[in-house]
């Protein structure tokens, strides 16, 4: 006879998930950009913002943004929280900085890492500047910035950020 | 509206960490037996059923609401499932009062869950998207910077999220369903739980639950159960794009909107002084303070005042209390959570709250929020029809 066992209330069944994803033009073609190791981003024919990553239309206008803009791999902390939360599976070891970053010449934030700072001094405004991978491991994806580092340039006033243009300050 | 409606019934069950007695289908079952005694009525008497819950992905579950008919008496009636991320507690109630409002049906059922504890909501809130780098922050790596904004422009000193995470916690100590009971909570117990995403601590954010919340909506003409009906005074709802040039994320426009609707509604001036109190979404605490402005309870740059001088403790006496069942903060089954904010308001104008009643309260707000704050859902119950 087998040992008496306890009740069963918990199975665990894990769930796998693939997806194809279909870029569209715009995504496409940043994409296309991003492997060549250029910074995309578009501008809104009415209100004149310029997106990254481009979708292929304003959010706010709603209308449709085809004019491809050039951006600069440096740009300006708008905001950024420093993540110490262990979670199961997460490659990057805490603690690290995620920040809200507007590169030169676009009018919105991405998210990226921030890495090579003393985690204490990162502030709002904070130059910062894009550390690429090597080229010959650019894919169609963010990850060719391995993360961002301060720059040594003066910070940017608050009402300013997401403001500037490509040349950055030097404008 | 052509019609009036009220919350006849309310059921929620225990909040936890784990409910391993229970499937998801017994979990919503719980809550919605209680909603039906509550309102003195049986299944037979439901004339439809809206369900809602926050992503699929959490428990791995698609499409619940195929499976659950049967449990929830669906049978043979009209079912919909609602989803608007964080908010669907709240925007699912107003689908559900709705349909009392304009004459479809005479009583609805309405019911939200999250089993948390068979999901993994960190991961399922952090897919990998292939134009964006994959940080696995979870709901706290994308708030916490806006919160570091609100900090930097309202010159808010440092303490007050540590202030909201210590009275939302002596509220829940009130309410014997809420998930964290933590009556001899201190402010330096707070400040020294860990950082987890700076400037949110351990002890500023919500918990993991498992828990459901049902209510039963009823026509004027329909209303049953010995308690008092909390007549819906003002619905309201409203979205915006996560993300857009120039976008207002503390302040966001889609919450002063959704605001200003439903006070017309309710013909409510000045919030802090017609309402008696609130159940307002706060997961972190500093969101306190910030929806404080953003639904007009104070100037924009100075919410973290009222909390300061305790205007929204019960247990200070404040003026405006907020959260009296301990909110987000203490029980978060994600999907049922803005259903819950909307059920406690309910509660306080019944005059049902238990220890966590506000004398006399006869106006009270509900309100929810999801998505990258950008899904807004708010409604005023009064004692009265108004």
């Amino acid at each position: 006879m087998s040992e008496p066992q306890a009740d069963v209330t918990v199975v665990k069944s894990p769930v796998y998930l693939k997806y194809r994803f279909t870029a569209g033009s715009a995504p496409a073609r940043f994409l296309g950009r991003l492997k060549e190791g250029v910074l995309t981003g578009q501008r809104c024919p009415r209100c004149s913002n310029v997106y990254i990553p481009a979708r292929g239309s304003c959010p706010a206008c709603g209308v449709p943004t085809e004019k491809e803009v050039v951006l600069s791999d440096k740009g300006t902390v708008q905001s950024f929280t420093i993540v110490s939360i262990p979670i199961p599976g997460n490659p990057i070891e805490p603690p690290y900085i995620v920040a809200n970053i507007v590169p030169d010449g676009a009018n919105i934030s991405f998210i990226h890492l921030l890495s090579e700072c003393v985690n204490e001094e990162v502030h709002i405004g904070q130059r910062v500047q894009a550390l690429w991978k090597p080229a010959a491991e650019w894919g169609y994806s963010m990850d060719n910035i391995r993360y961002f580092r301060p720059l040594d340039e003066p910070d940017v006033a608050v009402d300013r950020i997401g403001k500037l243009p490509v040349t950055g300050l030097e404008s | 509206m052509a019609e009036l409606a009220a919350v006849v019934g309310i059921g929620q069950t225990r909040y936890k960490t784990r409910r391993t007695d229970v499937s998801i289908a017994g979990l919503l079952r719980e809550a919605v037996d209680r909603a039906l005694a509550d309102a003195d009525v049986t299944f037979d008497d439901i004339d439809a059923v809206i369900i809602g819950k926050a992503p699929d992905m959490f428990e791995g579950v698609v499409m619940p609401e195929s499976y659950l008919a049967d449990a929830l008496g669906a049978m043979g009636k009209p079912m919909l499932r609602v989803h608007t991320a964080g908010s669907v507690g709240g925007s699912t109630a107003i689908v559900a009062a709705s349909h009392v409002q304009s004459g479809t049906f005479k009583r609805v059922l309405t019911v939200t869950f999250e089993k948390q504890s068979e999901s993994n909501a960190m991961w399922a809130l952090s897919t990998p998207q292939p134009f964006s780098v994959h940080l696995n922050a979870g709901a706290g790596g994308y708030f916490a910077p806006i919160i570091r904004e609100y900090i930097r422009r309202s010159g808010a000193p440092g303490d007050i999220g540590i202030k909201v995470a210590v009275k939302d916690r002596r509220h829940g100590a009130r309410n014997p369903l809420a998930h964290l009971q933590l009556p001899d909570i201190t402010e330096q117990e707070v400040r020294d739980s860990m950082m987890l995403w700076d400037p949110l601590r351990f002890l500023e954010a919500c918990p993991s639950s498992d828990g459901a919340c049902a209510m039963v909506i009823a026509a004027e003409d329909s209303i049953t159960g010995s308690k008092p009906p909390a007549w819906i005074r003002g619905v309201a709802m409203r979205s915006e794009p996560t993300m857009y040039a120039g976008r207002e994320e503390v302040n966001p426009q889609a919450g002063r909107d959704c605001a200003a609707d439903v006070y017309a509604q309710a013909g409510i001036t000045n919030p802090r002084k017609d309402l008696d109190c609130a159940e307002i979404y706060v997961p972190f605490s500093w969101y306190e303070p910030m929806w404080l402005e953003n639904l007009g309870f104070a100037p924009e740059g100075e919410g973290w005042k009222l909390t300061q001088e305790g205007a929204t403790s019960l247990d200070a006496g404040g003026d405006i209390p907020w959260n009296c069942s301990g909110g987000v903060l203490c029980s978060n089954p994600i999907g049922a959570s803005g259903m819950i904010r909307f059920a406690e308001a309910a509660r306080q104008v019944r005059g049902d709250a238990g220890a966590h009643q506000v004398e006399g309260a006869r106006l009270a707000m509900g309100h929810a929020y999801g998505g990258g704050a950008q899904f807004f859902a708010m409604w005023i119950v009064g004692a009265d029809k108004g």
